[in-house]
Order: structure tokens, then C-alpha cells, then sequence
């Protein structure tokens, strides 16, 4: 069975879920529970400096039938007092001292402020410091948070305010509300923090009520942008993860990265892992379902490891970074088209239409009888099950047109319908870089480029 | 044996609409479950060919006038026809999820936004100019009411004449309570009537009114007059035997007048058998028997309907043929019939039953129901219109042997099932080649 345990810059838990700082680490009871059920650690709910926080402070974006596939919120750091927290981590921190305790913190930027939260957490027993400078709403407004966060030479100052002072791991939380994540992540470097995680909520509006025309949620008739998590946000949260683990002196750094940013199931987990992350922190999937799903995200990681041969989980992590390439790098002669397996297909035309009013219109309708049809072709006077079930044409590809864009493939709602089949283009591998290198014309002509595809038989219809 | 007695049992109640409103949280769920399908095979199933995938995204949506809107835009009927389509075998049978899912409850989201357009008066409006041409519409039943509207939308002024006190036709007087309550089918046509048109009730074509009276007032003449009654089986003591239309009838508008037995027979296995067999069910018989000469098989009504049947608990006897009403006095005590053999197909396609001789036997019942469909129109004759298989004949725009005289409905139904949805389609299809005539147009009029 595959070793769950971490060891994430020194800071060691049974397993790489964390709880975020957030809502479900409020207080020490919940933590209580959440070990209970079997998570790995938590990151207390930040402390620091005094706050009042504002009811109706959660909205979420709904999707069909999908709740909450993204929670935003104006919560604002821990609201109750430093002292009872800081007592209730440490009594946490006793009675579950195998599991990893790392308390978020917050407070004004000044050196002093800083040196003293952090002689504060210590004095807990906790295991770690995570450095919450992503909050979008209400402290940065306080010069706090995103504010620290979106200026690199703010992170690296404070971060080695810190170092200067911590004795235990030091991790830097990035915000993503930052046009480079990679500058900020080298500032955390360059002062010498334990470990980044990543990525805080993102700035968001959730909607307008149609109602009432007020933001929703509507906190007194106001709203404002508030700090965007959950499945919606992990293909984000992904790229600025990998963006790191790609980042040559980030990744020479060696510097652990906690991933989170949408992580609801082991499968997400997985690609967290695999794109560099080696440790994990979870809010918004817990917040919508409770600490039990702690369960499936350990088992079903654990099951796909041994299926995949993985045996700890810092073989999996970063495996799949030496993928991720720019466009430059990418083969322009690869080629793949979608294929349509018509016993599997239920002809709801999805593909059809995507295709052909928006991609390269290359799916064609065939009737039974093998005759090309256009749309609502039936007569006004045919209806019936039958009629609509036997004469209904089936979507097939035009090989030689697609483009292979996967459109079709995406809008497919049956499972392994289509496939996107790799076929020999004819042509030799070549990439951007190397075009624009060795035939600059080419990259820059449009002349030239005309020649250059019908040299090598690229048509575009 | 006891005689049929009155029954003084709650009809409303045991006769009361089956399916209940889709709440708005399931209609929701449901709506969102459709995959919203591109020329979608639900659409081209329906006869009417609705934008099934627009007016169920549209409750997705929650833009419930627009999805009546949708509705009545290729169906003015969609109130009726969401209560009494069967879906299994059009609009839902069809569609994509069926095969290893549940279809999308087509039927019932229909309902849901044509009872948002009943409780809020969202109903269609005539957009089109007055024309100065007028119809005459003879009867005011699905076909009927659909074109009427349908012309009247496109600016015609139309007038409808209709024999019953009330309108709808068979969906007021014919399909079953649990289908469809009566208030509906009144409903849909006051909105009709709500769009110009004129509903005359009480005068019959062919006694208070006359085809060439008609002729001389309007510019066209439609015939929607259905069928008739229930035709005779020809078996000594038929008198005693009650007609499965007047008794749908009683069960939905004279609750009084409707008795039933304590053990009934019920002569037929089409729709109208199944719909009379379930009355008498839930209307207080003990034992209600459905008796059919040839299988289960070859029974004419649809499948779900069958089986709605046995869960009801309404018994059946195959290759059972009638012979006679056994009488007490004037009352039934049972019906004598023959045993069948089935032999070689017939002209119908289906195996040809053989009664055979000697092998009588009597089924006790204290009252016999006869549903074996309804008479083919009288009018044709008295009009001297031509006919297809005894039903009146048209051509592909609905017009009959004589110029200006139109018909649809169960009137013209020579094949596939007749169906309310079916007629809506005709009256429909019917208005616009009547306008397009009008307008001596060569382009044609788009439907749907
Ligand atoms: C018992 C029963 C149950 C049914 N259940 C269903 C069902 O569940 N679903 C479904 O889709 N279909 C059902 N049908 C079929 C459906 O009701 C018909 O197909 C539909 O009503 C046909 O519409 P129509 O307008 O052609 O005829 P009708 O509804 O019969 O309307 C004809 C109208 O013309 C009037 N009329 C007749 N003669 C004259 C005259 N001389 N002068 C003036 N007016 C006249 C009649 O009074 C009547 O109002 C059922 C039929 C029956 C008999
Ligand atoms: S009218 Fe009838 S067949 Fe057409 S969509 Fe509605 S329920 Fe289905």
C-alpha cells in the first residue's frame, strides 16, 4: 500500500491533506474533529491583528445543478481572541502531536508586530507558520494581506522579518491576484522562507441580484469583491503551481510548495502532486460536505498510487512538471482528429453544432442510408418515436477537415464517445522556436508562410 | 346478482388528476437534466414539432413566460396535450437519454410552464393585421380550437360552431379525469377565444347550421367534428349495454348520473376499454374484467396503458368473444361469449380470430361496458364529401372534394393513432395552407 506520510519542509503528517486557513479550522474543536476523521494537518485560521466580520459573508457560484462550485467570501482573519486561540492550538497541538499544526498569521507591517506573532505561535508548540499574504478583501484594505502580497519586495521584507525571528518552518501563501505569480514566489526564495503554498483566493463578484439589483450576497444592500475558492478555481490554481515548478529559480530552490486552489477529490490531489505540490490544503470541499470526504481523498489517492506504482507521495510529486511546455515548444505536426464511436453515440448533436457554427465545421449529419443531411431535414407531417429514432442522421467527422481542436470532444456528454486520434501528419516535427530560428520568414510573412504550408501540406480550410 | 347501482363515492377524488404539478424545485432538477440536445429528436417525435430543448432551457432559466411562449408557438393546445400525449411513444420516447437512463419528463415540464401561463394569463397574442376573411369552424374540439387560433393569430376572423354546451370536445368530455380534468380543456379554449375567436355552442352543423349558409358567410369552412358514438356490436341484449363513451362522459361532467357495477365487463382493449375499466375500478367495482377477442399481443392500446391497467388491478380475458347479453328482466347478469382461435393474418396485418362454435360460456357481470371505438362521420355523407376508409378524405392541404371545405382531426385520421396532438398538428398545418390560399402567396407559409 502506497506511504501517504509527508515530510513538507520538516513539518511531518500522516498524510499530505491539510485543512486550509479558513473556516473549517476556526477553532480547536472543529480541529478535533477534523483529525478525528482523519486529516493530516491544519492550517489555523489566521490570526493577528483585531477584526469585526459581517454577516451574509459567503456566496457561491452555483452551475446547473452544481452547488457552490465556487464559494467566495469577505470573512476577514480569526475574529475571536488571539488568546483563546493561541491556548486552543496549543491543547491541539498536545493532544494530536502526530499530526501537522501550522497557524496562519496576519498582523500590521511592521517588524515588531511580526516578531512578536511569531514568538506567540511558537510558544503553541505548533509545528509550522503559514504567512497569509492573499487576502483580497478588508485587510489589504489595511494595508494587509493581498497588499503584501501583490508587491514582491513587501513578501521578501516581511518573510525575512520572520526568518529573522521563527525557529520552526516558515511557509509564504501566494496570492493569485498578481499578474506574475512567479515574482512574489522568488521574493519568498530570496528570503529564505521553508516553503511557499499557493494559491488565496482569487478577487471576485459572485452576481447581481435580478430582484433587488443589489450584489449578491448583499451585506446591508452592499457588496464587494470577495475571495473566489473552490472547483472553479482549480485549473488556476493549477497553472500558477506549475508555473513555479517550472520557474528556474524557484524550482533550483528546491523550496517545498503546499498546493491548493479547488481540491475536492483525490483525483484533483493527484494532479496537484504530480505537477509539484507536496503537500495539500483543502477549504471550500469541506465547507460544502464536512471533514468525512478526508476518507475517499486518502483512500482513492492512496489506490491510485499503488495502481500507478507510486510508492510515497514524494515519487508522485512534480512527475508530470517536465510536461508542461510553452507554446513555442509544442510539435506543429502533430496531429490528431475526433472520432465519433457511433455505437456509443447518442445523436443529442452537441458536436454537430459546436462544431459547425463555432470550430472548423467539419462534422457532418449522415442519414442510415449513408446520404448527407442537413439538420431538421424530416418533413413537417413525419413525428412519432420511431420516425424521430430511425430516420435520425448520425454526427461523423470529416477527417481530412478536422483541425483536431477537441471542441466535439469537450461537449460530448457520453463518457469515451469521442476520441481525439493521433495520426500521422506526414510532416517532420517542428516547433515555433525552431521555425522562427531556422525560417524567420516564415514566422513573419504571411507570403512566405503560404509557401511554407503548401510546401509541407498544411491546408486551412 | 345485484344490479349496477349509483355510486355516492367522491369522484373528484378517485377520478382526480394522477400526476401532481412538477414542484418548482423538481421541475428545476429535471430541466436541468436535459442535455439540450441540437435538432433534437424529441422535437421531430412531437407532432407539433414544439422546441422541446428552448422551452425546458427557458424553465432552466427561469424564464417560465418564455417557455409557454415557446410552447404555443408551435402548439396552442400544449395544456391538453402536456396532460394527455403519450409521451412514451412521441416527445419522450425519442428522446437521447432513454436508451440507459430516464428520459427527460417532457410531458410533465410542459405542464409546468403551461400552468405558469394559466395562472398568470401568459397566452398568445394576434400580432397580425385584421385580413377581412373569415372561417367557419365545425366543432370545437382539439383540431378545431387549434386552427381557430392559429387563423386568428394570422389575423383571420374566425367563428366556431360547436353541437355540446361546452367546448373541447373529447378532451372535455372524452379523456379521463385522471388525465386531464374538465376546467382545463375549458380553460385552453376560453384562450382561444381569448385571441378573437368566436365559440358558438349549442348549434349543430347539419341541423342549426347549414353548409351552404356557411358558404355564402365565410371564406372557408372547416370541419373538426370528430367521431361519433360508439358503434354497435350487434348482440342480442346490447340494450343493456352502456356506452364507453357516455360513461367517461358521466364520470367527467355528471357525476350524478353515473352508475357503476359492483362486477363490470368491459368489451374492447383499446385506450378508451382501459380508461373505462380504470373508472370502474376506482369508482367502487369489485371486479372489472376487460374482454378482448384476440391477445394481449394484438391489444390496440399503448403498452404503458396496459400495464397502468394491471396495476390497477383490472383483470383480462383473451380470445374471448361476446355473443350475448345474458338478462335479467331488463338487467345484465352476464355476458355469454365464445372462445377464439386466431388464424392467419387478416387485412388489418394482425392474426384473424375464429370463434368457435359450441365452446359458449357465460362471464357473470352486473354491468357491460362496451369501448370499440367510435363511428365514422355521418357528415361526409350528408355532405357528399368524399371519404377514405368511411373517414373523410383530403388533400395534402387539407382541403376536401368540394373548394373552400376543409377538414382535420379524428375526422380524417385514416392511419396511425388519432390523437389530440395529432389534431393540433392538423388544425395547425390546416390554417396556414387556408392562409396561404387566402393570400394566393407563392411562397410557402413556414410552419413548424
Ligand atoms: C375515451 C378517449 C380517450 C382518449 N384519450 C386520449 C389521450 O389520452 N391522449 C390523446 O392524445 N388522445 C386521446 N384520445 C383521442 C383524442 O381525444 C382525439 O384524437 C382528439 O380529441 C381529436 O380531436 P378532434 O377535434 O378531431 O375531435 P373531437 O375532440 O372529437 O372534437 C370534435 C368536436 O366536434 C363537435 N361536433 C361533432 N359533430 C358536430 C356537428 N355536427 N356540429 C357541431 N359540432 C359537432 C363535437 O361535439 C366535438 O366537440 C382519446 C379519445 C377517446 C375517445
Ligand atoms: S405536445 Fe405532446 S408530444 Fe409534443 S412535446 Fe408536448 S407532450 Fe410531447
Amino acid at each position: 500500500m502506497a506511504d501517504l506520510r509527508i515530510n513538507f519542509a520538516g513539518i511531518k503528517s500522516p498524510n499530505p491533506f491539510w485543512l486550509a486557513s479558513a473556516p473549517p479550522t476556526n477553532s480547536g474543536a472543529q480541529i478535533h474533529k477534523a483529525f478525528e476523521a482523519g486529516w493530516g494537518g491544519a492550517v489555523w485560521k489566521t490570526i493577528g491583528a483585531p477584526v469585526l466580520n459581517v454577516s451574509n459573508r459567503y456566496g457561491a457560484w452555483h452551475y446547473g445543478r452544481q452547488r457552490m462550485l465556487a464559494i467566495n467570501n469577505v470573512e476577514l482573519i480569526s475574529d475571536r481572541p488571539i488568546e483563546i486561540n493561541l491556548r486552543e492550538i496549543a491543547e491541539i497541538k498536545r493532544a494530536w502531536p502526530d499530526r501537522a499544526v501550522i497557524v496562519s498569521a496576519m498582523v500590521e507591517s511592521k517588524p515588531e508586530a511580526w516578531r512578536d506573532i511569531v514568538r506567540l505561535i511558537e510558544d503553541t508548540g505548533a509545528d509550522g507558520i503559514e504567512l497569509n499574504y492573499g487576502c483580497p478583501h478588508g485587510m489589504s484594505e489595511r494595508g494587509m494581506g493581498a497588499a503584501v502580497g501583490q508587491v514582491p519586495e513587501y513578501c521578501e521584507q516581511i518573510t525575512r522579518w520572520v526568518m529573522e525571528a521563527a525557529t520552526i518552518p516558515v511557509i509564504m501563501k501566494l496570492t493569485p491576484n498578481i499578474t506574475n505569480i512567479v515574482l512574489p514566489a522568488r521574493a519568498g526564495v530570496a528570503a529564505g522562507a521553508n516553503a511557499l503554498s499557493l494559491i488565496n483566493t482569487i478577487n471576485s463578484i459572485v452576481g447581481v441580484d435580478l430582484d433587488t439589483l443589489e450584489l449578491t450576497p448583499s451585506i446591508g444592500g452592499k457588496g464587494g469583491h470577495g475571495g473566489y475558492a473552490g472547483p472553479a478555481v482549480k485549473p488556476i490554481a493549477l497553472n500558477m503551481l506549475a508555473a513555479l515548478g517550472t520557474d528556474e529559480i524557484v524550482s533550483k530552490s528546491g523550496i517545498p510548495i503546499s498546493g491548493m486552489g479547488g481540491i475536492a477529490t483525490w483525483q484533483d490531489a493527484a494532479q496537484f502532486l504530480l505537477l509539484g505540490a507536496s503537500s495539500l490544503q483543502v477549504c471550500t470541499a469541506v465547507m460544502h460536505y464536512g471533514y468525512r470526504i478526508i476518507e475517499d481523498l486518502c483512500d482513492g489517492l492512496s489506490n491510485w498510487m499503488d495502481e500507478k506504482g507510486f510508492k510515497t507521495i514524494a515519487d508522485v510529486s512534480g512527475h508530470s512538471l517536465h510536461r508542461v511546455s510553452e507554446f513555442k515548444d509544442l510539435d506543429l505536426s502533430y496531429r490528431a482528429v475526433a472520432r465519433i464511436d457511433a455505437d456509443k453515440c447518442i445523436k443529442c448533436d452537441l458536436c454537430y453544432v459546436a462544431c459547425n457554427d463555432t470550430a472548423h465545421q467539419c462534422i457532418d449529419l449522415i442519414s442510415p442510408q449513408g446520404a448527407l443531411v442537413e439538420p431538421r431535414s424530416y418533413d413537417v407531417r413525419s413525428n412519432g418515436k420511431r420516425d424521430a429514432v430511425e430516420t435520425r442522421p448520425q454526427p461523423v467527422v470529416r477527417e481530412e477537415d478536422c483541425v483536431g481542436c477537441r471542441l466535439c470532444y469537450n461537449v460530448c456528454p457520453v463518457d469515451d464517445c469521442i476520441q481525439m486520434v493521433e495520426l500521422p501528419s506526414g510532416r517532420s516535427e517542428v516547433t515555433w522556436s525552431e521555425l522562427s530560428e531556422k525560417q524567420t520568414q516564415v514566422t513573419e510573412d504571411w507570403e512566405t508562410m503560404k509557401a511554407y504550408r503548401e510546401r509541407v501540406g498544411i491546408h486551412i480550410h | 346478482m345485484e344490479s349496477a347501482s349509483s355510486v355516492s363515492r367522491d369522484i373528484g377524488q378517485a377520478l382526480a388528476e394522477q400526476l401532481p404539478p412538477l414542484t418548482a424545485n423538481a421541475a428545476a432538477v429535471e430541466a436541468d437534466r436535459c442535455l439540450y440536445c441540437y435538432d433534437a429528436p424529441c422535437t421531430h417525435a412531437c407532432p407539433t414539432h414544439i422546441d422541446i430543448p428552448s422551452f425546458i432551457k427557458k424553465i432552466a432559466t427561469h424564464n417560465l413566460r418564455g417557455s409557454a411562449a415557446t410552447i404555443f408557438a408551435s402548439n396552442l393546445l400544449g395544456a391538453t396535450c402536456a396532460r394527455v400525449c403519450p409521451v412514451q411513444e412521441l416527445c419522450e420516447g425519442a428522446c437521447v437519454l432513454g436508451a440507459d437512463h430516464k428520459p427527460i419528463s417532457i410531458g410533465r415540464l410542459q405542464r409546468y410552464a403551461m400552468d405558469y401561463a394559466r395562472e398568470h394569463r401568459s397566452y398568445p397574442t394576434v400580432k397580425a393585421a385584421p385580413t377581412g376573411r373569415s372561417i367557419a369552424v365545425i366543432g370545437a374540439g382539439a383540431a378545431g380550437l387549434s386552427c381557430a387560433g392559429e387563423l386568428a393569430r394570422l389575423g383571420h376572423a374566425v367563428t366556431v360552431f360547436e353541437r355540446r354546451s361546452l367546448p373541447g370536445g373529447l378532451s372535455t368530455y372524452g379523456i379521463i379525469a385522471l388525465r386531464e380534468p374538465v376546467d382545463i380543456a375549458i380553460e385552453e379554449a376560453r384562450m382561444i377565444e381569448g385571441l378573437g375567436v368566436e365559440i358558438k355552442t349549442g348549434l349543430e352543423f347539419g341541423k342549426d347550421v347549414f353548409l351552404a349558409t356557411l358558404q355564402k358567410e365565410f371564406d372557408a369552412v372547416v370541419v373538426s367534428a370528430g367521431l361519433g358514438r360508439t358503434p354497435g356490436l350487434g348482440i342480442d341484449g346490447e340494450e343493456a349495454i352502456v356506452d364507453g363513451l357516455e360513461f367517461i362522459e358521466a364520470s367527467k361532467t355528471g357525476a350524478a348520473a353515473l352508475k357503476v357495477g359492483r362486477n363490470v365487463i368491459v368489451i374492447g382493449a383499446g385506450n378508451t376499454a382501459v380508461d373505462c375499466a380504470t373508472i370502474a375500478k376506482r369508482l367502487g367495482a369489485d371486479r372489472v374484467t376487460m374482454v378482448y377477442r384476440r391477445t394481449d399481443r394484438e391489444m390496440s392500446c399503448y403498452e404503458h396503458e396496459y400495464d397502468f391497467a394491471r396495476k390497477e388491478g383490472i383483470e383480462f380475458r383473451f380470445l374471448t368473444q361476446p355473443a350475448r347479453v345474458v338478462l335479467d328482466g331488463s338487467l345484465p347478469i352476464g355476458l355469454e361469449c365464445l372462445r377464439v382461435e386466431l388464424g392467419a393474418p387478416d387485412a388489418s396485418g394482425r392474426p384473424a380470430p375464429t370463434a368457435v362454435q359450441g365452446s359458449e360460456f357465460v362471464l357473470a357481470a352486473d354491468q357491460i361496458v362496451k369501448a370499440i371505438g367510435q363511428v365514422k362521420p355521418s357528415l361526409a355523407a350528408q355532405l357528399g364529401l368524399e371519404t377514405k376508409k368511411g373517414l373523410i378524405a383530403v388533400d395534402a392541404s387539407f382541403q376536401t372534394n368540394i373548394e373552400g371545405v376543409y377538414a382535420i382531426g379524428d375526422c380524417i385520421r385514416a392511419s396511425g393513432a388519432a390523437s389530440t396532438v395529432m389534431a393540433v398538428q392538423d388544425g395547425k398545418l390546416a390554417a396556414a395552407a387556408i392562409h396561404q390560399q387566402f393570400a394566393q402567396r407563392a411562397e410557402p407559409v413556414e410552419v413548424n
